[in-house]
């Protein structure tokens, strides 16, 4: 039987160490909505989105209420659209229509975000791969909730250059577009190098062509509740350390595991993943860089850090895979700047550049994430950016991704407020050499070589 | 069985067992086991109970013990038991 200390043990780490359920994400496919008629595509996405979703708020708030954990999100992931819109769009303005019947539907069901306004071209684009892109700014400033990813490069495949190369002049446009909100459009659009297809956690969720007609997956977090286990064996050695947030990965990933089960069968959806990820929040005590803090190193960006974050996101992964019987999506510890105070600090005190962030993405997910940068930043400095970060994706065969807001009319000093969980940045500079000639090439990168590996 | 962990803490004084199980009793909510401590100086009261004799649905009970605890001056929560047993029981 359950004794008391394991009942405040569960629910201390709920009140005081933010434990919750980050997002339960129900996977769609929209293959079957497929038409050459715009209006007749976007009728069917909308019912088929309603009649699949319509429950799932409702459902999340009842697990939420009777297991007493919050569950922050309840979110929405699709078919890529460039692959359901192919059929139906001739212009990018008829893509727009399909963001927004998707935004309509995600306010009307009540959902946080809905995820899949995507290209997977890391091979090459299609013309509708293309003016899927093309219609990105306009889309996310026409709508609220409507997520957006590229995928531009794999490991199998190499990197799209052009599409890296687009996306540069994209992330621009798209910060321009919505510049009367701080740039905000750019927070729900990242570029992604191997993309998982059943990734829960936005901006980058997507309901991959392998999956199943519907799915639930689940994304767990705890930063803070590994943190405070991590402050009872200060000065400990390593291996007590380890042991420690395999632990603690295990007891957070376990009450996901239950979240997503209980989800499927009321839903009557199968169940596809836990993602294991130690997803940071704005709020005092939810963030990753003081787990670093609290492994030894003075602020994140320290030497010593990448290898802190490298040792922090295998003991999760080890500690997580035991507790759940599928483990998929990012899976590993998030290093958003805006969305973590102790990432926040770390840039204000100096400790923590654009490069080592990037080091720093070598040995985590999922990348360059919600970094503010000046909103002058050149097109092809921003794809310079994604091509260096891709090609640490594709290299070591992991997912690497670039979530950069471009913040137009501030510069580096200034700071911008997103609000809510997007949290605010100070904005970071950029390496101001110029990659023009690299990133104007054209063509592709090819894949790597898979032995050898040195 | 429909196992149901109900957890009280606050400032301990005068009644609160009685109060907690007289709401019970009277919604036939079988208790099956309670243990208490202090955690930080607080009164911590746990118990196990047995719902699947009450006619009362999961949020009403719920709601009811939490507009209970406020008349008291403590919180009591309600809680489906699988939580714990999959964080704490391989």
């Amino acid at each position: 039987m359950i004794n008391i200390h394991e009942v405040v043990e569960t629910n201390e780490m709920i009140e005081k160490e933010n434990l919750d359920v980050r997002t339960i994400t129900l996977g769609i496919s929209l293959l079957d909505c497929i038409d050459s008629d715009l209006d007749v595509l976007c009728d069917r996405i909308y019912n088929k989105i309603y009649e699949t979703a319509k429950d799932l708020v409702k459902t999340g708030d009842q697990i939420s209420r009777e297991f007493g954990i919050p569950i922050v999100n309840k979110r929405i992931s699709v078919t890529p659209i460039s692959l359901i819109g192919g059929a139906a769009c001739k212009s990018s303005e008829d893509f727009t229509r399909i963001a927004e019947t998707l935004d309509e539907v995600a306010k009307k069901v009540g959902v946080n975000f809905i995820g899949g306004y995507s290209a997977l071209v890391s091979k090459g684009m299609t013309e509708a791969d293309r003016l899927l892109i093309e219609s990105i700014p306009q889309a996310l400033s026409a709508t609220d909730v409507v997520c957006s990813s590229v995928n531009v490069g794999s490991t199998r495949t190499g990197i799209d250059m052009d599409a890296v190369r687009l996306m540069g002049t994209i992330v621009k446009k798209t910060a321009e577009a919505t510049k009367d909100a701080d740039s905000l459009g750019c927070a729900k659009l990242v570029v992604f190098c191997n993309a998982p297809d059943d990734n829960p956690f936005m901006a980058g969720a997507f309901h991959g062509v392998t999956e199943a007609d519907k799915i639930i997956n689940v994304g767990v977090s705890g930063p803070g509740v590994v943190k405070t286990a991590l402050e009872r064996v200060r000065g400990e050695n390593f291996e007590v350390l380890c042991e420690t947030i395999k632990k603690t990965a295990f007891k957070v990933t376990r009450v996901g595991q239950l979240v997503a089960q209980e989800a499927s069968r009321r839903l009557g959806v199968p169940f596809g993943i836990i993602d294991l990820s130690l997803a940071p929040t704005p709020a005092i005590g939810d963030s990753v860089a003081d787990i670093l803090h609290e492994i030894g190193v003075e602020h994140a960006g320290a030497p010593g850090t990448t290898a802190a974050l490298a040792l922090l996101n295998d003991q999760v992964k080890k500690g997580g895979v035991m507790a759940s019987s599928y483990v998929g999506g990012l899976s590993g510890a998030f290093i958003p700047v805006s969305e973590d105070q102790g990432m926040i600090n770390a840039v204000e005190a100096g400790a923590l550049s654009l490069e080592k962030l990037e080091a720093m993405t070598c040995v985590c997910s999922v990348g360059l994430d919600m970094i503010a940068i000046p909103g002058e930043t050149k097109d092809t400095t921003i794809a310079g950016i994604i091509a260096d970060e891709m090609a640490i994706g594709m290299i070591n065969q992991k997912t690497t991704a670039v979530r950069l807001i471009p913040v137009i009319g501030k510069g580096v000093g200034e700071t911008v407020e997103f609000g809510g969980l997007l949290g605010y940045a100070p904005i970071m500079p950029v390496n101001q050499f110029s990659c023009d000639a690299f990133v104007n090439r054209g063509g592709r990168i090819p894949a790597p070589v898979h032995s050898f590996k040195n | 069985m429909n196992k149901t962990i109900i957890t009280v803490v606050g400032k301990d004084t005068v009644g609160i067992i009685a109060r907690v199980c007289t709401y019970l009793a009277d919604s036939q909510i079988n208790i099956l086991d309670i243990s208490q401590t202090i955690v930080s100086g607080f009164f911590n009261m746990m118990m196990i109970v047995d719902m699947s004799g009450t006619d009362k649905e999961f949020n009403v009970v719920a709601d009811d013990l939490e507009a209970l605890g406020k008349e008291i001056g403590v919180v009591i929560k309600c809680q489906k038991e699988e939580i714990f047993d999959s964080m704490h029981r391989v």
